[in-house]
């Protein structure tokens, strides 16, 4: 990224030395884990550049859309509806973190022993190094896990947090409790962006991020193909970036990319060697640039197939019906889709191992691959369900844990060689 | 044909060379400060043969001369299995690392653990506290300390709180054998409690470094109630199963 962004930093309130660490922290890893891929599609050209200019265009973009007036609203979380941020006429940006920055700052407020992504989050927004934070009107936060929960409580001190009170079961009267929310989130958003939540701004905001999880949707699908037409690395950066790129481009250009890999597929064109052992990968979101995982899974040569992942299917797998008449209906409907989302901070989550085995099925999956962040309660004490119904059904099944650093990669990867050996 | 396995471990390198599926020369030292050559050395005076890496340095092996590469887990497994026929569980407790193996009845992997990131209950906590005990040598702290008493109970499982609870425990006067006896203890029950976690199932075999202490291997003993199933090499098992896993292996030998 040039330097021509530097004065744009600056106006943000950046601090430019940690800055200018993060931004070389990126390069080389993305050099090493993508651009090192042999025979990629074309079309994931779009997808290196908006990485290649994560800093830079699109935060200018932001730039320019808050110049005009329009708010920015980041989010942590594929439970927030980012439809109706859309429909009051802000921009809703998925905040990544991925890498561990500023946890020498974060532990200031923090606990040391905290899951990464709280540490990351917190750790970006007090040393002052994510353009996209500081291009935050106002994030929206949600009661999922404890450690979030409470954090916001800190992140509060720092920039505006409208908490969403997430319900822990999806009863009736849970429903009930998370309409009343969406009610709420409504009223926030256009208090922020003095505009108004209308039957037809909301109608559209719906139609354009359900093309968005359509493209998705339609990747997903390709991958179901043996050979896979995209690598599993490929797969999860498009759905990192899924996040925070402009909705219509982005759709657009995954659509590209999808009609580029259905040619790939007539051609007999896979992403990997044939018989490779195809993977799905399940557990706590990798955010950008978390590839750790997945990177060493590929390069022990296998494929992975899906992500059930909130960076990854739980974001995308279901749309909003579109024939709501008018704005409770189509509310009620939004509500219903977001709260169908399987995510462990649920009790029960029945849903996410009934998603898990038909994945497994409906991708031809030799084996799965349980990746939960260290110190991630819900994700690490939901790894025995999986565990159990994965075992009744002969699934093989290796459980990870890990964070950011990369001190455990050499022993993960002896762990996920031997995985694939064994069910190979 | 020749077949050869290489186990680099993080504290020894293991050669072990198959003709014709019999094993006639096996060798060990130490990794040193440059594994690779360490093992160019070891290969110098053999003819040319199929090579098999596994170990931690087994990518670089194979980026610089193996055939083929194996990770520890199937290296172990096939190497036990072949001397310890019948073995359903693998034990091995290396200079960095604690692994569980699980096989079934043809001896294929099922399952399998390994520690965390972590050298608590390791061959390398061991050699810590040999040295903070003051003895010569690994043999002499696991024969010593089998003749402890025990009563001494060491609560830390990291190696540095550990070893600062030993010293501290030395100088308020007790015998160095007894807090050696409870150190021992504390590996054993480290090895132990992750058999029970991946619900083993019996005969156990016990290979690795570690295997050779003979504290060590009476301490689980009386924790499993059972007698331990012994390689006669423990330390081999590794490079053993790489060079079975050669003589598997379809492909032809081009070149050293
Ligand atoms: S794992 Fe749960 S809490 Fe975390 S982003 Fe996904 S839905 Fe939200
Ligand atoms: S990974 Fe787990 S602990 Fe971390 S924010 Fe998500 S749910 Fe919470």
């Amino acid at each position: 990224m040039g330097n021509g962004y530097r004065e744009m930093w600056k106006s943000l309130g950046l601090d430019l030395d940690a800055h200018d660490q993060l931004l070389q922290a990126l390069p080389p890893t993305y050099g090493e884990v993508y651009l090192s891929q042999q025979d990629r599609p074309a079309a994931m050209e779009y997808f290196d550049f908006v990485i290649n200019e994560i800093h830079g265009l699109r935060i200018q973009e932001l730039q320019e859309h808050k110049a005009s007036g329009g708010k920015v609203v980041g989010t942590f979380c594929v439970f927030v509806p980012e439809e109706i941020i859309r429909a009051a006429g802000g921009i809703c940006i998925g905040l990544c973190s991925g890498i561990d920055m500023g946890a020498a700052q974060a532990e200031k407020v923090l606990p040391r022993n905290i899951c990464p992504l709280i540490k990351s989050f917190m750790g970006f927004k007090l040393a002052k190094v994510c353009p996209y934070f500081e291009s935050c009107d106002m994030v929206v936060g949600e009661t999922t896990c404890d450690g979030k929960k409470k954090a916001f409580e800190i992140l509060n001190d720092y920039v505006p947090v409208h908490v969403m009170e997430t319900p822990q079961m999806k009863r009736e009267r849970d429903m009930v409790l998370w309409r009343e929310e969406i009610g709420d989130l409504v009223t926030g958003v256009e208090a922020l962006t003095g505009g108004d939540v209308t039957a037809d701004s909301l109608r559209q905001a719906i139609k354009e991020v359900n093309g968005k999880r359509r493209a998705l949707l339609r990747l997903a699908e390709l991958r179901k193909n043996n050979p896979s037409p995209i690598s599993g690395k490929d797969g999860l950066l498009i759905e990192q970036i899924a996040m925070y790129d402009d909705v219509e481009r982005f759709t657009l250009k995954v659509n590209e990319l999808c009609d580029e890999l259905e040619i790939r597929l007539k051609e007999g064109k896979g992403a990997h060697k044939p018989g490779a052992p195809r993977i799905i990968v399940t557990g706590t979101p990798m955010a950008v640039p978390n590839w750790k995982v997945a990177h060493i899974i590929e390069s022990s040569g296998a494929i992975i197939v899906a992500e059930e992942l909130c960076t990854g299917l739980r974001y995308f797998a279901n749309t909003v019906p579109e024939n709501g008449e008018n704005i409770e209906e189509m509310l009620d409907l939004l509500g219903k889709r977001y709260l169908n989302i399987n995510c462990a901070c649920f009790t029960p989550n029945q849903g996410r191992m009934e998603d898990l085995l038909r994945l497994a099925e409906e991708y031809k999956a030799d084996g799965i691959i349980h990746c939960s962040l260290t110190f991630c309660d819900p994700y690490a004490v939901e790894a025995n369900r999986v565990e159990k119904i994965l075992r009744e059904k002969g699934i093989p099944l290796l459980k990870i844990e890990t964070d950011y650093g990369q001190e455990d990669s050499g022993q993960l990867k002896t762990r996920i060689e031997a995985f694939l050996e064994l069910i190979g | 044909m020749l077949s050869v396995g290489i186990d680099i471990g993080s504290r020894t390198i293991g050669l072990a060379v198959l003709e014709e599926g019999r094993l006639i020369r096996e060798e060990l030292r130490d990794t040193g400060f440059t594994p690779l050559e360490t093992v160019k050395e070891m290969l110098l005076s053999l003819p040319p043969a199929r090579i098999t890496a596994t170990g931690y340095g087994r990518h670089a092996a194979g980026a610089e001369f193996a055939h083929g590469i194996i990770t520890e887990i199937k290296a172990h497994a096939l190497g036990a299995v072949h001397c310890c026929p019948g073995v359903k569980t693998i034990l091995d407790i290396g200079g960095q690392d604690t692994k569980v193996i699980l096989l079934d009845h043809r001896g294929s992997v099922t399952d399998f653990q390994m520690n965390d990131k972590c050298s608590a209950g390791t061959g390398k906590f061991l050699e810590v506290m040999a040295t903070a005990l003051g003895y010569e040598s690994l043999e002499e702290f696991g024969r010593e300390s089998l003749l402890g008493n025990p009563g001494v109970k060491i609560s830390s499982m990291c190696t540095v709180f550990a070893e600062s609870e030993a010293i501290s425990l030395l100088h308020s006067g007790r015998p160095r054998r007894d807090i050696g006896l409870a150190l021992h203890l504390s590996v054993a029950e480290k090895a132990y409690g992750m058999l029970q976690r991946v619900h083993h199932h019996k005969p156990v075999a016990f290979t690795g470094g570690v295997a050779r202490n003979p504290c060590v291997v009476a301490l689980l003993e009386g924790l499993l109630k059972e007698k331990l199933i012994m390689p006669q090499n423990p330390q081999m098992a590794g490079a053993l199963g790489a060079a079975l896993a050669g003589c598997q292996s379809p492909e032809p030998v081009t070149s050293t």
